[in-house]
């Protein structure tokens, strides 16, 4: 098309600007401004790398890492496989009429605060929560378990969390999915089995990947499921950026952290990348 | 045999269902319990831990304080993503995928490294901790997503409106606000919408950077540190009521309303 795309006489710039500046301002110079700070010495000021050696040769650093990894990666996987089949229940067997209904509620908890619904958890998992007060109670168990304040109850808090988030995007994914494949399945001789694991798992896979790079995103990030839930006994990274702020107020070794865990998502983005653009395709 | 995997599969939902609710029933349920303990046995109704929440100074106004920042930090959020929005959409700029990738950046950095980033800038800067510091952080992790809504619904179609206002004679601001605006009404209530919620809720960037007056969730977060307490059990229940309400608002009031 040889015409412009527009006859109006407003300045462009004008509009884009403000929003460009705003970004500039409190996003992109942030995050330089923490760029430099992981490079300076907490006392003096002076320039050093020690910030990042030390994340390198200090094990109990790296321990952090890999607990972020270990629990992250732990999360996806059972987060993945838990609501899988519960969307596609909803997708396949809930009558129509009922799906919006049946979908609002699976993902109603999601809209209480965060915080709150961590702490919720705590109230279940606690000694003399509700957990342990039953299996007691029919005499599963003699004492209390440790639930509450361990790696199991961050897990628990965080699949609770991604389930919801995963249940939405696959069901989408799901209802997406034209019936003309089933059915071609179906008139070339696959039972059901043969055409969920030939035809439908195949074509949700690219949506399942989206949404196992979202879940690794927010839950390698998060600082509130891994303080209220697993306590002190075990840090995640985030853990240790806040303790570095808080405790010490050593912004430069806090600001170098986050640079490294920033590192580890763009690493996971560039890995998980090639499966996050089949879906344009 | 099909009947079994039918009935597995009900069984199956119906647990994923008691899992999901689980937290939310406990921590209602003990929210109406007198006793000074959130834990079982319950022992009957009452609503003194509701009463003790609402006379709670701190509470109230960090509650007070959630809706000012949620609503400026919305407002501001949606207006400079919808103005560059209409910018990028309607003119052919210089650079433009390249500048729509910056002011969507943001939504790909976790919320902890976005405060972390403010927080040594407002250091080193001399800015204070404060509601208005929060606020601008929760602009930052906001404007994207206004931006990528409302940019994703601006097609070619309403130019021509625009357009023939603009032949009839309207000035520019007059094609804004009374075509552009009400034609994209809907995402823009969508982009607002979710920013208040995500305002609302944020509480790694409010924690960061606010000191004394500060915003419910980092309030709430204050309370934890006295471990389990009803109080905190009555004050999320409140927190949980008020988003159910505005959810169902807005699924009775934008979802339903399907453009003819």
């Amino acid at each position: 098309m040889a015409f412009t795309r527009n006859n109006s006489r407003a300045p462009p710039w004008a509009l884009v600007t403000p929003a460009l500046a705003w970004t500039l301002l409190f996003f992109v110079l942030p995050f330089i401004a923490m760029g430099l700070s992981s490079l300076t010495a907490h006392e003096g000021g002076a320039f050093t790398l020690a910030n990042y050696s030390q994340f390198f040769t200090d094990p109990s650093y790296w321990r952090a890492m890999v607990n972020s990894l270990e629990v992250t990666g732990t999360v996806t996987i059972v987060s993945i496989l838990l609501a899988y089949p519960f969307a596609w229940i909803l997708a396949e067997m809930v009558p129509q009429r009922w799906q919006r209904l049946a979908l609002m509620l699976a993902v109603l908890p999601f809209w209480t605060s965060y915080v709150v619904r961590s702490y919720s958890w705590l109230l279940v998992l606690a000694q003399n929560g509700v957990v342990n007060r039953a299996l007691t109670g029919i005499g599963l168990i003699g004492e209390p378990l440790q639930l509450a304040n361990t790696r199991f109850a961050t897990v628990t808090g965080f699949v609770h969390f991604f389930v919801m988030l995963l249940t939405l995007t696959i069901f989408a994914n799901l209802k997406q999915l034209s019936p003309s494949y089933r059915k071609a399945a179906a008139d070339l001789g696959a039972g059901p089995i043969r055409t969920f694991l030939h035809v439908v798992l195949p074509l949700t896979l690219p949506g399942i990947m989206v949404g196992a790079f979202l879940t690794f995103v927010l839950c390698i990030g998060d600082y509130i499921t891994p303080q209220i839930l697993g306590g002190n006994n075990e840090l995640v990274m985030p853990q240790l950026v806040m303790m570095q702020i808080g405790r010490r107020g050593d912004f430069p070794l806090a600001s170098a952290l986050s640079i490294i865990l920033m590192a580890v998502v763009t690493i996971a983005y560039l890995t998980c990348a090639r499966w996050l653009k089949i879906e344009r395709a | 045999m099909r009947a079994i995997i039918r009935f597995a599969a009900w069984v199956y939902a119906i647990a994923i269902y008691g899992f999901i609710f689980l937290p939310v029933v406990v921590l209602v349920l003990f929210s109406l319990q007198a006793t000074s303990f959130p834990i079982p046995p319950f022992t009957g109704p009452s609503l003194r831990w509701y009463q003790a929440v609402l006379t709670d100074a701190r509470l109230t106004s960090a509650l007070v304080n959630s809706l000012l920042v949620a609503v400026l930090s919305s407002l501001a959020s949606v207006t400079l993503g919808f103005l560059s929005a209409w910018g990028f959409a309607r003119f052919v700029l210089p650079g433009s995928a390249l500048l729509r990738g910056l002011i969507t950046l943001p939504l790909t950095v976790s919320y902890l490294i976005i405060g972390m980033g403010l927080l040594v800038l407002f250091n080193w800067a001399g800015v204070p901790k404060s509601l208005l510091a929060a606020g601008i952080g929760h602009v930052v992790i906001n404007l994207p997503l206004c931006f990528a809504i409302i940019y994703s619904q601006m097609g070619d179609h309403q130019i021509n409106i625009e357009r023939a206002a603009r032949d009839l004679g309207a000035a520019e601001w007059k094609v804004l606000l009374m075509i552009t605006v009400p034609v994209m009404a809907p995402a823009i209530f969508a982009g607002f919408f979710l920013s208040m919620t995500f305002s609302w809720d944020e509480f790694v960037i409010s924690f960061l950077l606010t000191r004394f007056e500060t915003t419910l969730p980092v309030e709430i977060w204050n309370l934890l540190r006295s471990g389990l307490n009803p109080k905190t059990n009555a004050v999320g229940s409140l927190v949980f009521a008020v988003s159910i309400v505005l959810v169902v608002f807005f699924e009775l009031t934008l979802l339903r309303r399907k453009p003819a």
